[in-house]
């Protein structure tokens, strides 16, 4: 794009996205001339007659059948061509190339979670490689959520009763934000994500050292890893402040008072039962809003966390 | 209001129960008027103190919590309290009956019973937004909100109530304008602020069901567990975007067309001119009422609905948009050879000529398939709705209200005050909104209670807009009450205008016109000075 307008536009980072951009621009274009006309006119015409004492207007004038049909004919024109040129690009929007790279994508409060074909899974952080066509297979565990990324120009509702596809070719290598765009409660506004997009071999390599389960950490290492990974940072702080959910440090070996009453010494089982079934025993002052990680962690990964909890004094 | 006055609706009886039993469509229109003013207050103090938090990036004045509800609750109040009632049930009460020579509305009882109707769903949503709030979003999205904790079935059984309200309205005026014009006034004799209100009111009395409906499941889903849009019990979380939006699309005209019938009084009133294109302006309003009700669907098109219906309904809103560039030009075309007088009215009225262009012209990004995927809930649609309702629909109404006020209270308010009221809030409105255009190009997602650090500056510049606004409104509250008291006495044509309500006194009397008066030329006759067109 050529114009100063785009410089407030985030980068046009994928196949499509300066397409959408050009449409945009041309709208942008059409409006202004439309704008100025009756900006423009208007302030002319009210320079030009403004009243001064009592005299009436110079003209009655209340009718032109030229001109009302001239400014009805136009615009219908132009935005008939722009409804042709929206559905044109709307149509390669959702309709996905053949050979493209299946990921599925999991929107639940307040984190996504992508699985890929070779088994390999990620939270908040998607790895693709350049220049090759990525299909998104979505679905949701709770409320409708949607995926956005600006820089690739797509976005699409995350529905809990059916799958929903978009797609996307990136053309440059880097980082670029996922945004949740339809407002799913507290959380809404850190529902962030990153697709990193790497050079193909780069990208395979990071789906194949994702798929190992932390070989060669130690659980606590790896522990430490699955905290930011799977999204148990944005509501467990590890320095003792109160968030969404209680703080990690110090908790391990404590004894919570629980919402019903009742307590309970924080051991091993019961981060493994908060984990897997998180609203059974939810610590008084907090809500039961934390999703199941049923299904997400695998038992590897549960162990690498206990471990990583107890050693946060 | 003084004694000495003439006898006049005002003062004729006194007493507070001559007003809460009154039965005259001047007095119903005021208490309308104080109720939406008031309402509008509570939904204004909700979006300044959004916009001191997000003034800075993190989520720091408020909890996530409290911000959500704040978003829910002022966009709730704005449309169902505030700006749904505001033009046809405060200022077209008043002025309907007068500017076709009636002594009231075909209903008298069930305009009072109207006014209650609306009170008491307004008693629930004020219960609602005491006993816990919402945090849903206006929209009340279903899984969301048969799943949140907030107290959503008060606000949504309020809105429920209203809804009769605005059908009882809507069937009042239909029936009013068919049966009670004055002899001689022809349908294309009308002012055009009728033809406005007549496209409103078979909006209201045909869409407001379908919302009445909707929600009334959304309770019985709430309450009693019966599947309907939530998918944990079977149900379907897109059926619900159909039918709120069958509704909620046709109420954007709700709000629109009765304020376009505004512009086309001031203009072509305070140009002292004939309005450009009658005939086109009128059937433009019928035409936005018709084909509001077949564009829902364009706001969903990344929801899941299937790309067939999505190109039908996208195909069919850039015919929604004609009809409203066609009235742009025509006010255009009014003013010109024109003899315009600046005065307040005209200084929103022009305002809204600037701001409604901008709304109307975003809207055409939105309704471009592939470009409202990369704009959809961003803060460009925040913008462009704001556009919409703001610079289009309150530009018209305080343009309404600074045409009728003499008329309905018989004082002039102070022309220095308004005219830096206007500037102020046009100044203040564009620096808010306009930088939300460009925050949505950029890709901040609406409804966020903190967002990354990129957005900064333009959410800044926004919020300091916001407090340019709020000053120019409190500016304004200030003028006009004290006109009440102390402004200069009005006599019954203030502006020189030619449609009937200005052949009576300021304030009317109780019965509006003495004698029956008798139509025998068009609305907006203006005299010429000497020249070929005369």
């Amino acid at each position: 794009m050529d114009s100063s307008l785009t410089n407030i536009f985030p980068s046009s980072s994928s196949t499509i996205a300066s397409d959408v951009d050009a449409l945009f621009n041309f709208i942008f274009y059409a409006s202004a001339v439309f704008f100025s006309i009756v900006v423009g006119l208007s302030i002319l015409f009210v320079i030009r007659y403004r009243r001064r004492g009592d005299e009436p207007a110079t003209s009655q004038v209340a009718h032109n059948n030229l001109l009302e049909i001239v400014w009805t004919v136009i615009p219908t024109i132009l935005v008939l061509i722009v409804f042709f040129w929206g559905f044109k690009d709307y149509v390669r929007l959702y309709v996905v190339p053949h050979d493209a790279l299946e990921i599925k994508v999991t929107a639940q409060k307040w984190f996504w979670s992508f699985d890929y074909a070779e088994g390999a899974s990620s939270v908040n952080e998607l790895v693709v490689p350049v220049g090759h066509p990525i299909k998104l297979l979505m679905s949701s565990k709770d409320v409708i959520h949607s995926f956005a990324v600006p820089q690739f120009r797509i976005k699409m509702d995350v529905l809990p009763n059916r799958y929903t596809v978009a797609w996307f070719e990136a053309v440059d290598t880097g980082s670029y934000n996922i945004f949740c765009t339809e407002y799913c409660g507290k959380g809404h506004s850190e529902m962030l994500g990153t697709i990193r997009v790497l050079p193909a071999e780069e990208s395979a390599a990071w789906i194949e050292a994702n798929s190992n389960m932390g070989k060669g950490l130690s659980l606590e290492e790896f522990g430490a890893m699955l905290y930011k990974k799977k999204a148990c940072v944005t509501c467990h702080s590890i320095d003792g402040s109160k968030n969404t959910g209680p703080t990690f440090k110090g908790t391990f070996g404590s004894q919570e008072k629980l919402k019903d009453g009742s307590s309970v010494i924080v051991d091993e089982n019961y981060i493994r039962e908060s984990l897997l079934n998180p609203k059974a025993k939810v610590v008084e002052g907090y809500e039961p809003v934390m999703p199941t990680y049923q299904g997400i962690l695998k038992d590897r990964q549960v162990d690498a966390l206990i471990e990583y909890i107890k050693t946060l004094k | 209001m003084s004694d000495t006055a003439p006898k006049n609706y005002l003062n004729e009886q006194k007493g507070i129960k001559s007003w809460l039993l009154t039965h005259d469509h001047k007095r119903i229109g005021l208490l309308y008027l104080y109720s939406i003013m008031t309402f509008f207050l509570v939904g204004g103090v909700f979006a300044v103190m959004m916009r001191l938090e997000l003034w800075t990036p993190p989520s720091d004045l408020f909890s996530p919590d409290t911000y959500n509800q704040l978003f829910t609750l002022h966009g709730a109040v704005m449309i169902f309290l505030f700006i749904i009632p505001s033009i046809p049930a405060a200022l077209g009460n008043f002025v309907l009956p007068l500017h076709i020579g009636a002594k009231d509305v075909a209903f008298p009882r069930l305009n009072l019973a109207s006014w209650y109707i609306f009170i008491i769903g307004a008693l629930f949503a004020v219960y609602s937004l005491v006993s816990g709030g919402v945090d849903t979003g206006w929209t009340f999205y279903t899984p969301y909100s048969v799943t949140t904790s907030t107290a959503v079935v008060p606000m949504v059984f309020g809105a429920f109530v209203m809804g009769f309200s605005s059908i009882f309205t809507g069937l009042n005026f239909i029936v009013t304008i068919h049966k009670l014009r004055a002899p001689g006034m022809t349908w294309f004799r009308m002012p055009l602020f009728v033809w406005g209100l007549y496209a409103t009111a078979i909006i209201q009395v045909l869409a407001t069901p379908v919302l009445g409906i909707t929600l009334a499941l959304l309770i019985m889903e709430r309450v009693v567990g019966i599947g309907i849009f939530d998918p944990a019990m079977g149900g379907d979380p897109v059926l619900y975007q159909h039918f709120f939006w069958f509704y909620s699309h046709p109420a954007v005209y709700i709000m629109i067309l009765p304020g376009m019938g505004i512009i086309s009084e001031v203009i072509s009133a305070l140009s002292h001119k004939k309005i450009f294109g009658y005939k086109a302006i009128a059937f433009s309003s019928l035409g936005i009422a018709l084909t509001s009700f077949l564009v829902w669907g364009h706001h969903m098109f990344i929801s899941g609905q299937s790309e067939l219906a999505a190109m039908v309904f996208s195909f069919l809103t850039f015919f929604v948009g004609i009809p409203s560039g066609i009235k742009m030009f025509n006010w255009v075309a009014t003013l010109y050879k024109g003899s315009i007088d600046l005065r307040a009215p005209m200084l929103y009225a022009l305002a809204f000529l600037f701001l409604f262009s901008i709304g109307g012209l975003t809207g055409i990004f939105l309704g471009a398939m592939s470009v409202d995927v990369f704009l959809h809930d961003t803060y460009f649609i925040v913008a462009h709705f704001h556009y919409v309702m703001v610079g289009g629909t309150v530009m018209a109404l305080l343009a309404g209200l600074h045409y009728w006020w003499p008329k309905m209270f018989g004082r002039m308010y102070s022309e220095g005050m308004a005219r830096v009221s206007a500037l102020l809030i046009f100044v203040g409105f564009n620096m808010t909104f306009f930088t939300q255009f460009m925050l949505g190009i950029q890709g901040m997602p609406r409804r966020y209670a903190s967002y990354p650090e990129q957005f900064a500056p333009l959410h800044g510049y926004s919020s300091v807009g916001s407090l340019i606004m709020a000053a120019g409104f409190i500016l304004m509250g200030f003028y006009l009450f004290y006109s009440l008291f102390k402004g200069a006495r009005a006599d019954k044509n203030p502006w020189g205008a030619t449609t009937l309500e200005w052949s009576i006194a300021s304030p009317p009397p109780s019965g509006n016109f003495d004698n029956v008066p008798t139509i025998d030329s068009d609305p907006y006759e203006y005299k010429t000075a000497a020249g070929p067109n005369g």
